[in-house]
């Protein structure tokens, strides 16, 4: 019998550590070994698109776990080597890095996350331009931030949004182009849509809904401002390109794991081969409270890569243990702070809690009279009673629940007996 | 470097270094300890690294948030009037904080 030469996982980010954490907490005393393509140890990301407007950012800082902590955990930690090439055979398989190192396993993890959406713009290679991923994207967007006064942000989703809140706080000139006809359209209903269109305007920011962009234009190899279908012409020292994410699946490919929308894998995290294991925001899996889609979902979110990367350890060591947690999300724009509980859509009704032009509030979503989901503005308390409401399988009656006389946790009852 | 004592529910200690300015839930969570999830990782929004102060160092902590205090409404284990969120508590001096016995 071949020795057993441990467990690689490939992603040193979020998923990656917490498998490495979650299987030694489980007892597994096998070599870990934990690769990653940046040169720098694993860190947050959330705050990245929260924390630009400083000039510089400090990934130190944002470190998820301490030196010693690897070291104390027996947990090598492998920066700056992107891993190129996947082999399996029947004892476990081989990664070759593009340094031309080699990493041995018996058992595999992906957490290969996800790359930008990148538009084919012209203009998109002038200086000036720049998504958002990691901590080196994020350190030259903050030192160009520093110096702009026009500031373009492509999409306005989470990340758009974020980054443009901020901006608009130091004082930039802030532009939102969304070639949608509403914003966050992937994520929320219409009418918490439009509260961040007019929440974001009220703030000083311009929001162009319907943009088409026909090229970004520049001076002397850096860019000056974005044209528009409609013969606008939109000012820009700096452009934010944020409009999503594609999962990365090539290495799972070379394996020829099963492929849609992510790495597919079970509700165990098992992927097709059924001993590979894959989560997090490369993963497409399972998850009951999705309606349609076949009930499968790719999620980016922190709590999901937590709770996933569980999972996927549990399932390395032989332990089967469902992933069931109700999807859960938020954002921090500025001032306003958006959490969601449940999935949203198929939804046939929705409340209004509170008031939008507050910026306090809650939209609460029903399908077939029981509540599904919420979107939760500067109102915490609201998403604490949904999304522990939600995991319970309770309900919140949609008759007294604008009420804001009345909390929800109260209001929170057992489910009728059909 | 200021220290935080993080006391488990069985009453076991550990002692801990921090950065001034951490926060405490980041010293807990980099170096690994069992009893603080931060499933959100800072935000205050998940309620998931609440502590209950130890006597004596309640003094010169910062006053509460709005958004704290409605998080704190819907902890696993009970609030009571120590109780904070460890994410929203950056180490000045040293500290001593107890852990509740569940944050989910």
């Amino acid at each position: 019998m071949a020795m057993d030469a441990g467990t690689l996982i490939i992603g040193a980010c979020q998923t990656g550590v917490q498998l490495a954490a979650s299987l030694r907490e489980l007892g597994d005393t096998s070599p870990i070994t934990l690769v990653g393509e940046e040169p720098h140890a694993p860190y947050q990301r959330p705050p990245l698109s929260k924390e630009l407007h400083g000039g510089t950012i400090d990934v130190a800082a944002l470190s998820l776990r301490t030196a010693d902590w690897y070291r104390g955990q027996d947990i090598s930690l492998i920066t700056g080597e992107r891993i190129v090439h996947l082999e399996r055979d029947n004892d476990g398989g081989a990664a070759t890095s593009a340094g031309g190192r080699t990493f041995r396993f018996s058992r595999l993890a992906l957490a290969t996350g996800a790359a930008v959406r990148r538009l084919p713009l012209e203009g998109a290679e002038l200086a000036g331009v720049h998504y958002l991923r990691d901590a080196s994207d994020a350190a030259r967007l903050a030192a160009d931030l520093a110096a702009a006064r026009d500031v373009v942000v492509i999409g306005g989703g989470f990340i758009g949004l974020e980054v443009a809140a901020g901006a608009r706080a130091a004082g930039k000139r802030v532009t939102v182009l969304e070639a949608a006809p509403r914003l966050v359209g992937r994520a929320v209903a219409e009418e918490t849509s439009e509260y961040f269109r007019a929440a974001h305007q009220r703030r000083g920011t311009l929001v162009v809904l319907d943009a088409q962009i026909t090229r970004l234009a520049g001076t002397g190899g850096q860019v000056a401002g974005v044209e528009l279908a409609d013969g606008t012409q939109v000012s820009a020292d700096v452009v934010l390109i944020g409009v999503g994410v594609v999962p990365r699946t090539e290495l799972a490919e070379q394996l020829g794991l099963a492929v849609e929308n992510g790495i597919e894998v079970d509700e165990h995290g098992l992927c097709s081969d059924g001993r590979t294991v894959a989560a997090g925001d490369c993963a497409n899996l399972p998850n009951p409270y999705v309606r349609g889609s076949g009930g499968r979902v790719r999620m980016e979110s922190v709590p999901h890569a937590l709770e996933h990367a569980k999972t996927a350890a549990a399932a390395l060591l032989g332990r089967r243990e469902p992933y069931r947690m109700l999807p859960w999300f938020w954002s921090d724009q500025g001032d306003i702070k958006l959490q969601i509980a449940g999935l949203s859509a198929g939804f046939d009704q929705t409340v209004l809690r509170g008031d939008p032009e507050a910026d306090k509030f809650s939209l609460l979503y029903y399908r077939e009279g029981k509540i599904i989901a919420a979107d939760c503005v500067n109102s915490a308390a609201d998403f604490m009673a949904v999304r522990n409401a939600l995991a319970r399988g309770q309900d919140i009656p949609a008759a007294a629940a604008a009420d804001v006389g009345a909390r929800l946790k109260q209001l929170t009852r057992e489910p009728a007996v059909a | 470097m200021p220290k935080v004592t993080f006391i488990q529910p069985d009453g076991l200690q550990n002692v801990l270094d921090a950065e001034a300015e951490t926060s405490v839930m980041r010293v807990a969570v980099s170096n690994g300890l069992p009893g603080i999830v931060a499933e959100c990782g800072g935000s205050a929004m998940c309620a998931t690294c609440h502590v209950y102060i130890e006597d004596g160092y309640l003094d010169g902590l910062p006053e509460m948030s709005e958004v704290e205090d409605e998080m704190l409404d819907c902890t696993a284990s009970e609030r009571c009037a120590n109780s904070r969120l460890s994410c929203q508590l950056p180490v000045v001096s040293d500290l001593a904080v107890r852990l509740p016995d569940a944050q989910v």
